[in-house]
């Protein structure tokens, strides 16, 4: 079942390569429905009790205890749907720009998607070291090829930042499987039951950190981020946001903390400090932003911070918090950099300064955009609330004074989205944007999707958190600080 | 009953869900009857409820299970005790008569479905704001209410100033509801559970630095939403909403927000001296700068903005004297009269075709006869004329401020009531009495409003003038005294009494001798100016010619001025100063020049690199390839 996570994207991207012409975007958008609906079987046949589900298991290399492994539990299976709840989505957003030679760019997008649920599925070391590489690639390529200005200069930047962060991983891993008995083991259980010396879990978690760290990314290892999120084309930028960044939050919950809890003690204060300090300093960053996209990514940056600080207190609330967050920033961030892209296309611009009066031309776009930014600003009944919630109770019971300061990100938070939104839709139109046309019928699905996600999940996170409420149970309570 | 309980806030979110989603292509009658029709049958209810909770006690219903994360747990739940319906028969009650009045009001505007929708977004959310039977439910409507604030403070959306002060708004009550958050997490450490009946009822269990603590955070919540000083600039400027808007959110309802949380929180509050001498020092400080604020003013709307400030701390000096009954009585009696006073004004702008400088008014009265007599009801109710509503309301907390806290605060009080009947008589005389200062074609425009505003406006000055007798004081022997006290002092969901009475220490021949003092002084004050305020010579004058005392005043002591100087400025500068210094230069200049040194030491290597990294990446993609071959192989 697992596998088909996997195979059917990196399926259609064969046939997508090997095809032409609009066909391409359909066998896109099927796989990526399909992928959704093996989500849905495998949430609603889910029993939370159990701890791995769905489980696939190929020896590879038996004799060095490498095997191509997949598993669920509940946080995996919150991880692959986020993938494959927004896959469509993006796919479908991505229908309203051309893109010169549009099989290469569907089936890159295929390839990635595979790549992201197989780093999610994997239980074995080695293969969710090679995935977590490989969803490099496509991205590389996607954001080289089809980007904006400089884009070669930036995306080789990012390429090497997070290439090198991830060799920092390898290490450590390669480190916990040597450590393991016999004729050694990649496999999870085995990773895990390894006990190591404080000094030696203190540069595996340092490795850990390091590859995690780049890749959300936490301050101060960020300055790839808003460049790249600038440059990249929509899609990519989607992807990146949406879902990339999220392995290097998983990578901490699955394999970080439980290959390393013997240095959680050491490291935890200096990392929950440095994701803290992210979150005031990319929110105080993006209230002067006038580039929608650029202030779009320093506010993931600030989302994203408090996400990895509420996980690293590893207490229930930080982690449930930061996982429902996981999923409802990705639905949001998508939503928020359709809308950017939305208006890039119309007038040319993401210049906040340009616009103005949007809400008169266009006040179903206007609705849509609001429903999705206060989402964003974490309005109580909305989908961003219950995480934000959490996340911050979550800090503050780890310390009181870091948490009061991550607080400021609901009062940042509202600033520079509330000062984005009345620069872009309120005060008059000008000359371009009386022009303004409403959301098209395709525009319309993707943003009232997001809307209508906003406000469900905003009424009833209990469905999303007791998928993960079993799973979340076993990790803490097998790993006590 | 229980089962309908859920009915009351979701009829008027069906009213937005409706208005908001069809009201555009409906017609103005469907969309005004919907959105009132709906808050009617939510009234109607509430009055049910009403007599249930007085016969057999609260009411209490859970919808569904929120969240469950570990031992916090939070239910979309209600709780509807003496104080919860008495805040839903203002708000629903209120909110009504609001909303008939708007279809009038509002009856020219393109946005006018929208209006409707906001509106009843807005009572849904103070409805779960006051029902909620937990902190997290209050803390929904607590943000909800904010976010209404913020779209209709920004109605007009084509004009920036208003977009701008509807973010002012929304962002300081965020200041507020950060302090809120932690209140909340707080009660959760230490009490382990967020319901009220719970919480209420495991009082003992947190020590006097942690409550003190507690009560000090939801009072930051608390200044936020209900304007106190530091946080009170923001409702000066939301009156860019329209004048509805007003009356019903920045004056009879969400302001009072912050006064029902502490007076929810009453058994918290009592345990901490501290935090309640902090709320009577804010109160009383903010009561009396507003007011003073307020003299010099000549926007009408921005006179009742300041007079609401001022009102709002004379309820925290109540609370603070740990009167908290009486902080309830005076939140229900200004809901009546500062209503009034907002509907009547916004009568005065709709008969000037939008004119709110009362320097351009004046001799109103003929014109607009029931606007007229309902605002000077208004005016005499809060200035506190003898026997009308703010009269009783305003004698009780002068009467614990005297009692509780000593001359000293009943003297502050007295003297907030004294510059109160000040601002209010000038802004009555000035805009109604003299001569018409205005335009001709003002002047040819004028006219009184119609039946579906004037009607709600003769409701309001009955209730501005009746409300006192809900809770007279004892020593005047009027029908069953201290009604509203004794009926909130029976037992609530924990046990206890929902808000036990207040104890009174003062003879009656001081009580009697306090109130007559104050209202000697009030009569006095408005005989007098009258006769001050209808000579031409003491109108307000132009902003030219204003002394320097008067321009420090009329400018509201530039405390928005030293704001921007002291937190807008610095972060506007320190966003710079982080991106292009610390970001872009620091962090990520040190990033490529590690970078560099990197690639110097490559040069070595060169001949084996060609510096192509797509070479490179094909080269990995065949290495995984071949690698997954061994694996099906």
């Amino acid at each position: 079942m697992s596998l088909l996570f996997i195979l059917i994207p990196i399926l259609a991207s064969l046939a997508i390569f090997a095809l032409r012409g609009t066909a391409v975007r359909n066998i896109a958008l099927v796989a990526t429905l399909a992928n959704l609906a093996v989500t849905v079987f495998c949430g609603l046949t889910f029993e939370p009790g159990q701890a791995e589900q769905c489980a696939f298991h190929l020896p590879w290399v038996p004799a060095a205890g490498i095997s191509f492994s997949l598993g669920m539990d509940g946080i995996t299976l919150l991880m692959v749907l986020l993938t494959n709840l927004l896959a469509p989505l993006i796919v479908v957003s991505s229908f309203s720009r051309t893109f010169d030679n549009e099989p290469r760019y569907y089936g890159l997008v295929m390839l990635m998607i595979g790549a992201l649920n197989g780093v999610f599925l994997a239980t074995d070391g080695l293969l969710f070291y090679i995935f977590y590489e490989l969803a490099l690639i496509p991205i590389y390529f996607i954001c080289a090829i089809w980007g904006g200005q400089d884009r070669i200069r930036v995306t080789l930047k990012f390429f090497i930042y997070t290439f090198i962060g991830s060799l920092f991983m390898l290490l450590s891993l390669l480190y916990v499987y040597l450590q393991t008995p016999g004729s050694h083991s990649f496999a999870w259980a085995d990773l895990v039951a390894v006990q190591l010396t404080p000094d030696a879990a203190w540069w595996v978690m340092l490795g850990f950190f390091l590859a995690f760290a780049v890749k959300m990314p936490v301050f101060p290892f960020h300055t790839w981020q808003p460049d790249t999120y600038t440059t990249a084309p929509m899609g990519g930028t989607m992807l990146l946001a949406g879902i990339m960044l999220k392995m290097g939050i998983y990578g901490v919950i699955r394999w970080m903390v439980p290959l390393s809890p013997e240095a959680w003690g050491a490291w935890s204060p200096i990392f929950i400090t440095l994701a803290v300090i992210g979150i005031v300093y990319a929110s105080l960053i993006a209230v002067k932003q006038n580039d929608m996209k650029r202030l779009l990514a320093y506010s993931s940056i600030a989302h994203v911070g408090l996400i990895a600080a509420g996980i690293l207190a590893w207490n229930k609330t930080g982690m449930q918090g930061g996982l429902i967050q996981m999923l409802n920033h990705g639905i949001n961030v998508v939503g928020l950099f359709c809308i950017a892209d939305l208006i890039e296309r119309r007038l040319g611009t993401r210049s906040l300064a340009d616009l103005g009066g949007i809400a008169k031309s266009a006040p179903k776009f206007a609705t849509l955009f609001m429903i999705i930014m206060l989402g964003s600003v974490a309005v109580p009944l909305t989908n961003g609330f219950v995480g934000e919630f959490l996340l911050l109770n979550g800090v503050w019971n780890y310390n009181f004074w870091l948490g009061a300061i991550a607080g400021l990100t609901i009062i940042y938070g509202a600033v520079y989205m509330l000062r984005a939104y009345g620069m872009a839709m309120f005060g008059e139109t000008n000359t371009e944007t009386a022009r303004f046309a409403d959301v098209t019928t395709r525009e319309g699905l993707v943003l009232g999707t997001i809307a209508t996600l906003v406000v469900v999940l905003g009424f009833f996170p209990q469905v999303i958190l007791n998928v993960t409420d079993g799973s979340v149970n076993r990790i803490l309570g097998a790993m006590q600080f | 009953m229980n089962q309908l309980l859920p009915l009351i806030p979701f009829l008027p979110f069906l009213g937005f869900v409706i208005n908001g989603l069809f009201g555009k292509n409906m017609s103005k009658t469907a969309v005004g009857l919907i959105g009132s029709g709906t808050l009617l049958a939510s009234f109607l209810l509430t009055v049910a409820c009403f007599n249930q909770v007085s016969t057999s006690g609260p009411i209490q219903s859970v919808l569904y299970n929120f969240l469950t994360v570990g031992n916090l747990q939070i239910n979309f739940g209600f709780l509807v005790d003496h104080l919860s319906v008495w805040m839903m028969l203002i708000v629903t009650g209120v909110g009504f008569l609001i909303h008939v009045y708007s279809i009038g009001y509002m009856h020219d505007d393109a946005g006018f479905w929208k209006f409707f929708a906001y509106l009843n977004l807005f009572i849904f959310s103070m409805l779960l704001l006051v029902m909620g039977d937990n902190f997290v439910m209050l803390f929904f409507g607590w943000e909800g209410v904010g976010l209404c604030s913020y779209l209709l403070i920004g109605f007009w959306y084509t004009n920036r100033d208003y977009g701008v002060a509807a973010r002012k708004a929304f962002i300081m009550n965020r200041i507020g509801d950060l302090g809120l958050l932690l209140g909340i997490f707080l009660i959760f450490k230490t009490y382990g559970s967020l319901d009220y009946a719970e919480v209420f009822a495991r009082l003992g269990n947190g020590d006097t630095a942690t409550i003190t603590t507690i009560c000090i955070l939801l009072f930051i919540g608390a200044m936020g939403k209900s304007a106190q000083i530091p946080l009170y600039t923001w409702l000066p400027d939301a009156m860019a909403g329209p004048t509805p808007v007003s009356a019903l959110i920045h004056a009879a309802t969400m302001v009072t927000a912050g006064v029902y949380l502490v007076a929810r929180c009453n058994g918290l509050y009592s345990l901490s001296p501290d935090a309640l001498h902090l709320v009577a020092i804010i109160g009383t400080f903010t009561a009396i700068f507003a007011a003073i604020i307020g003299l010099r003013q000549n926007d009408i709307k921005k006179v009742l903005a300041y007079s609401t400030v001022s009102q709002l701390g004379l309820m925290f000096l109540a609370l603070g004297m740990g009167a908290y009954s009486t902080a309830i009585f005076h939140v229900t009696t200004h809901a009546f009269f500062k209503a009034l006073l907002f509907l009547a004004a916004g009568s005065v702008i709709h008969g000037m075709g939008g004119e709110q400088d009362i320097r351009n008014m004046g001799g109103l009265r003929k014109a607009m006869p029931i606007t007229f007599w309902v605002f000077l009801i208004g005016t005499f109710a809060i200035s506190g004329f003898p026997l009308l509503s703010g009269f009783f309301s305003k004698d009780e907390i002068f009467a614990y401020a005297y009692g509780h806290g000593g001359p000293i605060w009943w003297g502050l009080g007295l003297l907030t009531t004294v510059l109160t009947t000040v601002y209010m008589c000038r802004l009555l005389y000035v805009t109604f009495f003299g001569d018409f200062r205005g335009t001709d074609e003002q002047k040819h425009h004028l006219h009184e409003s119609p039946k579906v505003m004037t009607i709600p406006l003769m409701i309001l000055a009955t209730l501005a003038v009746v409300g006192g007798f809900l809770n007279t004081p004892h020593f005047l022997h009027l029908g069953s005294a201290q009604w509203l006290a004794h009926w909130f002092s029976e037992t609530g969901a924990a046990g206890s009494s929902v808000i036990p009475m207040a104890e009174m220490h003062l003879e009656e021949s001081t009580e009697w001798a306090l109130m007559l003092i104050t209202t000697g002084l009030v009569l006095a004050l408005i005989v007098a100016l009258y006769f001050v305020y209808t000579k031409r010579d003491n109108l307000p004058v132009a902003d030219s010619a204003q002394s320097s005392l008067a321009r420090l005043i009329a400018h509201k002591f530039y405390v928005d001025e030293i704001y921007d100087f002291l937190f807008i400025k610095p972060t506007e500068r320190l966003s710079k100063l982080f991106h292009y210094y610390v970001d872009i230069q620091g962090i990520d200049g040190l990033v490529n020049g590690v970078g560099r040194g990197v690639e110097g030491l490559g040069t070595q290597f060169r001949k084996l690199q060609n510096g192509n990294i797509e070479y490179y990446l094909i080269g990995m993609v065949a290495g995984v390839v071949l690698l997954f071959l061994t694996l099906f192989l």
